[in-house]
């Protein structure tokens, strides 16, 4: 089982389906659904059983493959998972069929070609699976430049119909801000391959030859700037953030919750897998920096969050109080801080995307992303009301739900190292019930806004199947996050063993860490 | 077994007490159900829908009752073992393992989480039956239900953890059920307001037991009580780290319990459901953070500080609801304060340490029966008032609810301290163990104490005066005319119980010292304490002041007509006034967090539009107007872009061939 070729054939089965799906006429969009529903499916069983398969206590990349794609400069098409892209490979494999069933009337609207959305989706699910599963640090810049496309075009032709210039100026702004990091990034990747060229003869692309190098500080600063703004923009992190407010609310809610869910972890993702592993130098130089903009984004992110009155760019700024959270665990260098932030990873994109997928049944309801145009939907839209709340409670971090075990991890394991840090950070827990509480008050409780509304339906079959595995995760991972942290632990324990960072022993330790009464 | 004897031998290394948890074997084993059944409750009434409102209020009930049998069950299988024995740890899985920090799901059956597994599920079981009829009306009712068996759920698995982690995840739990609760009737503005007001003011609680766990772990790399508490025993934890760690677990048992400076939201969660008054904001989830200081004992033992802030904090609070509690004119607001007061008490209690721990849990129990029972008596009036809930309103309803009438009196007579019911007992002891402090500091909290016996007296008199006797002040005829009736027996049944529990509980708690020795093993021995005061002249100096509270009522609210509209501001005294604005806490809370907040919000939201986004956006012009040119055309746009993918291109293939060249 564990020799098969998961990763590529979790490329292919997209790719090609994205092909079909695109080949179809215009007039065949059920079909163009249904297609599309089947090979996100399928891509869910594959990561599903590439997870079965992964051995957690083994160390180094799984499943890996290796081609030479353009011999002459080193480059490959090499793909691997570890403990870290494994699991975000199955979240992006998890929420693309939630998108598709999602989305499924929302591509409706207007002249717009079904087809074309569906087959943007599948492209976008095998940039998405590349850019976690490359081992070749070309290979990963171009899915990495790769996934702009479909998302451009998500945006650009699929976000809300009546608000034409909007969704042209939020994707163009998107697609800007992607390309001037993009940019910064290529630089970057060629200053690697020089160093390595000067340091073995042969230049290479592959990571794990790459960190093996020994770069000295002042290069490894240059580059390292170059991948991480990249990556903070990605993310984004403060102050790199103003693409994603437009970008969330001019998206189609399947693009939001891709884009949020997925997209944007493309950002913390290669902050652990490449900013420190490859620049472990500069990575402790910056480190200060990165915690400090971590905790003002944090702030800064829930209070704007607090102060908007578009449900959805409200939404998007509680990813950025969230990515300051996992920027926080992963420059903070213990392994329950490290952890906990790629684990934040998952339950972000399950509780965001959850918070998208309901944000968009209600506007989908009433045409209105405006907080004031709603009022009482609890009485109206019970379980709506009851499935916003639960996305909320993950988002705000209540225990029981997935997002605790992860917040709780970071700020338990920036704590022993940073004290003074994860003080402050813990504070931010006040302002995130704030913005989701708030929110709730807001447009599901007090009386119904509008006689008229009093007619809207309540969650649909359709609807309630989109739903229902997400709040079983969040509910699930709440109570048992083992699976997926004996996943990553290892990956996280041995990145930051590398670079010779290790946890700080407890100061007055009166039993070895022991497990409650297991007899 | 190995866990166990790991953690004496380390204790007894550092040559500290040994804490010890016997593994749950026999009964013991089926602990978790205690938490499972009410669990599977709620799961069942809220993903039935509406299929189980037939049944919903009767499944709820039902496994309300049989967790208390299986709390019976476990209490009765404690009693036959042994006094050190009686701690009984069920390690049910592991939940947060990441190297050295492994947190379980773990349970912990002793003698302190028996005595509140049975107050919890006793009085939730009676407050369960009570709102079959109470909310009998309501088409919510079987989501009242459900909610109230997750707040069970929630509040056992709060005081059966066996590490920090776990009593977290119950203390934020209780809170999300707390807030469904007070917003049960969300349409109403105000109730969706109180809701989140509690949440958020819990909330800044919750960030000082998050952090204490923190400092634990940090400190001792476990959360485990067993761990944290051998090494606190052991003395091995630096002084100002465990002062540290006391303060924040106060700073979280504030803001559960309502006392200062976190207890403005307690009375505006009156919101809620009468029946979520008694059970949530009187008897139980409100005492939690008594429990927290209890169960934290070893650390707050090695911390004189942190006891201070406790005593402080309790005998402000004391005052403060006791104040607050005499000028309202609503019913259940009165109440509400009187358990800010009462539970400063309990704090005070706490707070003077080993002395206190016991008196603290004792005083909790009683007024976990008589508070219960006169919310649900408030609510029975309030059922039979057509919703009302104004004293002013009230009166001379004692004839048109007899049963309503004796069981609210009881609980009223053992809240005043009466000689021989509950609260005489309680509250009588700890006033006693104050004075018995010694030093200034001890005349001034045992002075607070019963100054606020006194106080109590006389708001509760004012109230219980004012509801039930005097000339009846409700319109008796017109569209708005009440006609007052008993409440039928669902309702009743439970009051009465309550009623014999308000009576006799505090005197059997006293007898032959029997809760201070059953809970010496938690807590550690109270010992005797060096009286200046004898407790016979204390007993007679508490009857004399809270007599004195009473007659001042009595001339006041039963001698004297009682208006039917309260005084305006002018014509009433200064501290009426600022009694009637709760000490002006919601203003001090507007004016220093609420809005420098909005402020702060609606500045940033302006300069992140124009501050940040601008300079990017100008920047991006400035480079050659290329986002205004790129708008224009999407077309345009795509060959843009792939003419940077190009760029890029030939950048790398350059960059190689000079290294090539190189």
């Amino acid at each position: 089982m564990s020799t098969a070729p998961w990763l590529t054939i979790m490329l292919i089965v997209p790719a090609v389906g994205s092909l079909v799906v695109a080949s179809l006429p215009r007039r065949h969009g059920t079909l163009a659904k249904q297609l599309a529903l089947v090979v996100s499916l399928a891509v869910l069983v594959l990561a599903v059983l590439a997870t079965a398969a992964y051995d957690p206590d083994k160390a180094g990349f799984q499943f890996g493959q290796s081609y030479d794609w353009i011999k002459e400069f080193g480059v490959s098409y090499s793909v691997g998972a570890d403990g870290i892209s494994l699991v975000l490979m199955l979240l992006a494999a998890l929420l693309v069929p939630v998108v598709v069933l999602s989305s499924w009337d929302e591509a409706e609207e207007g002249r717009r070609s079904v087809p074309a959305f569906f087959a943007l989706l599948l492209a976008l699910e095998t940039g998405m699976v590349g850019v976690f599963a490359a081992t070749d640090v070309f290979l990963f810049y171009v899915f990495f430049e790769a996934m702009l496309i479909p998302m451009y075009f998500l945006i650009g032709s699929y976000g809300p119909v009546e608000e034409k210039a909007q969704r042209s100026y939020a994707a163009v702004k998107f697609l800007l801000y992607s390309l001037f990091g993009g940019l910064l990034m290529l630089a970057a990747v060629i200053g690697l391959y020089v160093v390595s060229a000067d340091q073995l003869g042969t230049g290479t692309f592959d990571f794990a030859t790459l960190r093996q190098l020994e770069i000295t500080p002042g290069v490894q600063k240059l580059l390292f700037l170059g991948f991480f703004i990249a990556f903070a923009i990605k993310a984004p992190l403060f102050p790199f953030h103003t693409w994603l407010p437009d970008a969330g609310a001019q998206s189609p809610t399947g693009g939001a919750v891709l884009l949020v869910g997925v997209l944007d972890k493309v950002g913390t993702f290669g902050l652990i897998r490449y900013c420190i592993p490859l620049f472990p130098d500069a990575a402790e130089y910056f480190a200060p920096m990165v915690l400090a903009l971590a905790v003002i984004g944090i702030f800064y992110g829930a209070l704007l969050a607090i102060g908007q009155r578009d449900m959805k760019r409200l939404v998007a700024y509680t990813s950025l109080a969230h990515f300051g959270f996992i920027a926080l665990g992963t420059f903070a260098f213990t392994s329950q801080a490290g952890t906990g932030a790629v684990l934040y990873m998952v339950n972000h994109g399950l509780s965001t995307g959850l918070l998208f997928v309901v944000v968009g049944f209600l506007v989908a309801r009433r045409g209105s992303r405006d907080v004031s145009a709603y009022g009482g939907m609890a009485q109206v839209t019970p379980i709506l009301a009851g499935v916003f709340l639960i996305a909320g409670l993950s988002s705000l971090a209540l225990p029981g739900t997935n997002s605790f075990v992860s917040e709780f991890l970071v700020l338990v394991g920036v704590f022993t190292e940073y004290r003074a840090l994860a003080i402050v950070a813990t504070c931010g827990i006040v302002l995130a019930a704030i913005y989701i509480l708030y929110l709730y008050q807001r447009t599901m409780t007090g009386p119904v806004k509008d006689e008229k509304m009093r007619l809207v339906k309540d969650l649909s079959v359709r609807e309630r199947v989109v739903v229902a595995p997400m709040v079983a995760l969040i509910i699930g991972l709440g109570v048992y996050p083992k699976p997926l942290l004996d996943i990553i632990t290892p990956t996280v324990t041995a990145t930051f063993a590398d670079i010779g960072k290790s946890d700080p022993a407890p100061t007055a330790p009166v039993a070895a860490p022991e497990s409650g009464g297991r007899s | 077994m190995s866990a166990g004897g790991a953690a004496i031998l380390a204790a007894d290394e550092h040559g500290g007490a040994a804490v010890h948890y016997a593994a749950a074997s026999g009964a013991f084993s089926l602990t978790w159900l205690l938490i499972a059944l009410p669990l599977a409750g709620a799961a069942v009434l809220l993903l039935g829908g509406r299929r189980t409102d037939r049944w919903g209020h009767l499944l709820g009930t039902l496994t309300a009752a049989a967790s208390f049998v299986v709390g019976l069950v476990l209490f009765f299988g404690l009693l036959d073992r042994s006094g050190d024995d009686r701690a009984v740890s069920q390690h049910l899985y592991s939940w947060i393992p990441v190297n050295g920090f492994q947190v379980d799901v773990g349970l912990l059956f002793d003698q302190l989480s028996a005595v509140f597994v049975l107050l919890i599920t006793g009085v939730g079981t009676l407050i369960h039956i009570y709102s079959i009829g109470y909310m009998s009306h309501d088409p919510g009712r079987r989501r009242f239900f459900a909610y109230m068996n997750l707040f069970l759920a929630s509040m056992l698995l709060l005081v059966l953890g066996n590490n920090f982690l776990v009593l977290y995840g119950g203390w934020e739990l209780v809170g999300l059920s707390s807030f469904l609760l007070i917003k049960f009737w969300e349409y109403k503005p105000a109730a969706a307001t109180a809701a989140n007001k509690a949440f958020y003011m819990n909330r800044v609680g919750d960030v000082g037991l998050a952090l204490a766990i923190m400092f634990m772990f940090s400190t001792v790399g476990s959360t485990n009580y067993d761990s944290v508490f051998g090494a606190a025993a052991a003395d091995v934890i630096g002084y100002g780290t465990i002062t540290a760690m006391a303060l924040l677990l106060l700073l979280g048992a504030c803001g559960k319990s309502g006392q200062f400076p976190l207890q403005a939201w307690l009375p505006d969660a009156m919101e809620g459901p009468t029946p979520i008054s008694a059970l949530i904001h009187a008897a139980t989830m409100v005492t939690a953070g008594v429990y927290l200081i209890v169960r934290a004992a070893p650390i707050f033992d090695q911390t004189q500080a942190a006891r201070t802030v406790v005593l402080i904090i309790g005998a402000v609070t004391i005052l403060i609801g006791c104040v607050i509690g005499c000028a309202y004119d609503d019913i259940k607001k009165v109440l509400a304060y009187s358990t800010v007061s009462q539970i400063g008490y309990m704090f005070l209690a706490v707070g003077l340490g080993p002395a206190g721990y016991a008196l603290g849990i004792m005083h909790l129990l009683a007024h976990g029966f008589f508070k219960a029972g006169l919310f649900l008596g408030s609510g029975s009036v309030i059922h039979g008032m057509d919703g009302e809930q104004d004293m002013r309103r009230y009166g001379g309803l004692w004839r048109h609810m007899p049963i309503t009438w004796v069981t609210f009196g009881l609980g009223y007579l053992a809240i005043i301290g009466f000689p021989g019911l509950s609260g005489f007992f309680t509250k009588d002891r700890i006033i006693e163990t104050a004075l018995a402090k010694g030093g200034t500091s001890g005349y001034i909290y045992g002075g607070v104490a019963l100054l606020g016996a006194g106080i109590t007296a006389f708001y509760m008199t004012r109230l219980f005066l004012m509801t039930f006797h005097g000339k009846a002040r409700w319109e008796h005829d017109g569209p708005e005319a009440k006609h007052p009736h008993e409440s039928p027996a669902t309702m009743t049944g439970p009051m009465m119980l309550l009623a014999v529990g308000s009576v006799f509980a505090g005197g059997l708690f006293v007898l032959g010292s029997s809760m201070q020795n059953w809970l010496a093993p938690v807590v550690g021995e109270h010992g005797e304490a060096h009286h200046d005061i004898s407790p016979a002249v204390v007993t007679a100096l508490v009857l004399v002041v809270s007599a004195g509270g009473f007659a001042g009522a009595y001339l006041r609210y039963q001698l004297r007509p009682v208006e039917a509209v309260a005084r305006p501001d002018a014509e009433v005294s200064v501290v009426t006034v600022a009694a009637r604005r709760d000490l002006y806490a919601n203003t001090f809370n507007e004016v220093v967090a609420m809005r420098p907040g909005q402020y702060l919000t609606r500045f940033l939201v302006w300069a992140d539009n124009v501050g940040i986004d601008g300079f990017v956006r100008g920047s991006a012009a400035a480079v050659g107007g290329l986002s205004g040119r790129l708008r224009r055309t999407q077309t345009g746009f795509v060959r843009s872009y792939a003419l940077s993918m190009l760029g890029g291109t030939v950048l790398v293939v350059g960059a190689l061939l000079l290294t090539r060249a190189g």
